[in-house]
């Protein structure tokens, strides 16, 4: 396949390996644990997962699975919002695939389908607007979720709905911003990492510069890096290498894709309708400052938020999960009290382990561990 | 002989699920015209085969079911009709089995138009004579809108196995090498296509095809062949899953052996699916001795469904229930089976 097997060659990933091993021997002796760095992105997870990369690598080098992945943070009250929300007369909740299994405090949108809601997946906001135009008499509700990376997508969707005049059509915000995050991992008193691998396609959108804090404040080197394979060894090397020469800086990995001012176009349309939230809840992070959009008031009519009355109860998380230490890098996820137990695949208690960019969920299929026989239904 | 009734209406309506003239003219008139057999033809409310003649040709009876519930209808590569057909036939045929005799009941919705059900009906006589199997009893049901989506077909089918054979998904032992008949998910990828909800155009077109010929070829080449199965719902993924945990070996892929085709792989990298776990109607997965597997691969290339057929794996010792896939860029990672359907990721 064109532009995707160059990044994937067998070859040179061996011999980026081989560098990234030989400069983590460099400073080994000083050091006596291994170099961890956090991939931020829930897309370098997957991918590093999908094609074996953390056993490739050193020992003396750790990956901790970060805060990226959004169905991973979404909270149980957003989901408990978005299945009443489905389950309205009259209502077509579209949303993304895999936000579908994530469990509410009573059902997933998976389970409130098979109850009679009409739940529609959808790959773009877009299919969910061209939903509302061949079904007039219904209301369309899309559940919009992701980073910077989705936002811009959904802003323009509601501005072609706001040009078109299209009164069945709303949105039920939830976009999430990165960069909070990021710093609320760095401010954790347990916080131990080394580095960064950056979110390339937040990146992509936002450009280098919100990224510059975390190398000029927190002293730490962050690479914004590409999803291929390749991209990903890459980018460990370029930050194994900062460390080994006492850099810290943000550099930019994925140049192919990722412009230092982002794409302003994009930017445009999300300062048009987004406004930030005073905070938002994370799930397994708590409630972070300034790290969620709302929509302005000027597009209040496509505000699912507004235009409905929703239970907007806050449910904390499981006591018994520990997806904040995960995620945060302070325990590997076989190192939570309900892994593997009370909380698998099948019946995930935590985010982590529904989708599969959660980190629990890949490590869990890496583990090996299978359901018992005598459980499976 | 009675004369055939004659169906007039547009849409099927209640009626002709009302068991009176109008069932038995839909019958008559769609049905058992293509269907069109001698076994099918006094419509006695059961077909009866000669015990005789079955057990000249084997010494076990294979007995299997199916039901077809696809949207949409009409796919490239196939419909609901080629896939009931061939579907079964591929369920005997993997056991070993020579296809015989199919039984056919469709859940017609209320309204359907009846120009639907004879080109289903069509596609299923021709698929099962090209088979060289007989569609030998059958059933009709409607039901009101909204109780089915369209149409329903669910097919049963009996075979014999000849003395000799004997395959099992427990069989597989250390050494043995895993093969496919040719370029996994096609399928699924078309079905998803077909769907038209991905606003993606994809040339893919449905793999449906009987594989019973096939199977007989790499019997005859490889008559120690442990394990056959088609890798249907859940993919060659599942399928490999259930021969490691039931022999209690560990399987070995090679990603870069897996045979693909350009468009699927394109298709799956941009909806973050894995072809491995994508359903197919025209392959099988096969587990051969180590000194039979150049036979097999030779029988099944020279036919035109085994065209790309392939070693993908090896059976290993390691941990019992276990597949590993080998991926091209250097690592290793699990393959396990699906907890549920595969969502495609947002980002």
């Amino acid at each position: 396949m064109k532009y995707a097997d160059e990044f994937r060659d067998g070859g040179r990933a061996a011999a980026l390996i081989a560098e990234i091993g030989r400069l983590l021997a460099q400073g080994a002796a000083a050091r006596r644990r291994p170099v961890r760095i956090m991939e931020v992105c829930g897309g370098h997870t997957h991918a590093i997962f999908r094609y074996g990369i953390e056993g490739m690598l050193p020992d003396a080098l750790e990956l901790i699975h970060g805060p990226g992945c959004p169905v991973c943070v979404l909270p149980i009250g957003i989901v408990d919002d978005c299945v009443a929300l489905a389950e309205r007369p009259g209502v077509i909740l579209a949303t993304f695939g895999d936000a579908m299994r994530v469990p509410g405090s009573a059902k997933s949108l998976l389970q409130a389908k098979a109850d009679g809601a009409d739940v529609r997946m959808v790959y773009s906001p877009l299919d969910a607007l061209a939903l509302a135009h061949r079904n007039p008499e219904r209301e369309i509700v899309f559940f919009a979720i992701g980073f910077e990376t989705t936002m811009p997508a959904t802003a323009l969707t509601i501005r072609r709905a706001a040009a078109e005049r299209i009164g069945n059509f709303s949105v039920f915000c939830n976009h999430i911003t990165i960069v909070p995050a990021i710093k609320a991992v760095l401010d954790s008193p347990d916080m131990r990492l080394d580095g960064f691998l950056g979110p390339g396609h937040v990146a992509m959108v936002v450009g280098a510069a919100p990224f510059h804090f975390v190398a000029e404040y927190y002293r730490r080197p962050l690479v914004i890096a590409g999803f291929e394979p390749l991209d990903i060894l890459q980018s460990i090397w370029m930050v194994v290498k900062q460390i080994a020469e006492g850099r810290c800086q943000v550099e930019n990995q994925y140049a192919r894709t990722v412009p230092e001012r982002g794409n302003a176009a994009a930017l445009r349309a999300v300062t048009d309708v987004y406004e930030l939230r005073e905070f938002f809840e994370w799930r397994g992070l708590g409630s972070i400052d300034h790290s969620g959009v709302r929509i302005r008031e000027r597009y209040a009519a496509f505000d699912a938020a507004r235009k409905f009355a929703l239970p907007h109860a806050r449910i904390a998380d499981p006591r018994s999960c520990q997806c904040g230490e995960v995620l945060k890098g302070v325990i590997k996820p076989w190192q939570c009290k309900v892994f593997g137990s009370a909380c698998t695949p099948d019946h995930p208690q935590g985010a982590l382990m529904v989708s599969s960019e959660g980190a629990c969920a890949a490590y869990y299929q890496y583990a090996g561990l299978r359901r018992s026989q005598a459980g499976a239904a | 002989m009675r004369t055939r009734g004659r169906l007039n209406a547009a849409t099927v309506t209640l009626a002709h699920g009302a068991g009176g003239k109008a069932m038995r003219d839909l019958i008559d008139d769609v049905f058992v015209g293509a269907f069109d057999n001698p076994v099918l033809a006094p419509l006695e409310d059961q077909a009866r085969f000669d015990l005789a003649a079955l057990a000249a040709q084997g010494d076990r009876l294979a007995f299997t079911t199916d039901a077809c519930v696809v949207d949409p209808l009409f796919f490239p590569g196939g419909d609901i009709g080629t896939l009931a057909v061939n579907g079964t036939i591929n369920d005997l045929a993997v056991g070993g089995a020579l296809p015989l005799y199919l039984s056919c009941a469709v859940t017609i919705e209320e309204g359907l138009l009846v120009d639907i059900l004879r080109r289903v009906a069509a596609s299923m006589a021709e698929t099962a004579r090209a088979a060289g199997v007989v569609i030998a009893t059958g059933d009709t049901k409607v039901v009101p809108k909204g109780a089915c989506d369209k149409l329903f077909v669910t097919t049963a089918g009996i075979g014999v196995i000849r003395a000799g054979i004997d395959l099992g998904a427990d069989r597989a032992q250390p050494g043995d090498a895993v093969l496919v008949n040719g370029r996994l998910g096609d399928h699924g990828a078309a079905i998803l296509a077909a769907r038209g909800d991905l606003a993606l155009r994809a040339p893919i077109a449905s793999d449906c095809a009987p594989l019973h010929r096939l199977v007989a070829a790499l019997l005859e080449a490889a008559p120690g062949t442990r394990s056959l199965r088609d890798a249907t719902r859940g993919g060659a993924a599942t399928v490999l899953n259930e021969i490691a945990l039931a022999s209690g070996v560990a399987i070995e892929l090679d990603e870069a052996a897996v045979p693909l085709s350009e468009a699927v792989r394109g298709f799956c990298e941009i909806l973050g699916l894995d072809p491995l776990y994508i359903a197919n109607e025209g392959k099988f997965v096969a587990v051969v001795p180590a000194d039979e597997c150049a036979a097999a691969l030779a029988a099944l290339r020279r036919d035109p469904l085994g065209r790309d057929a392939a070693i993908i794996g090896e059976v290993v010792a390691g941990q019992p229930g276990r597949v590993t896939l080998r991926t091209g860029f250097g690592g290793r990672r699990i393959v396990d089976m699906l907890v549920g359907e595969q969502l495609p990721r947002i980002c």
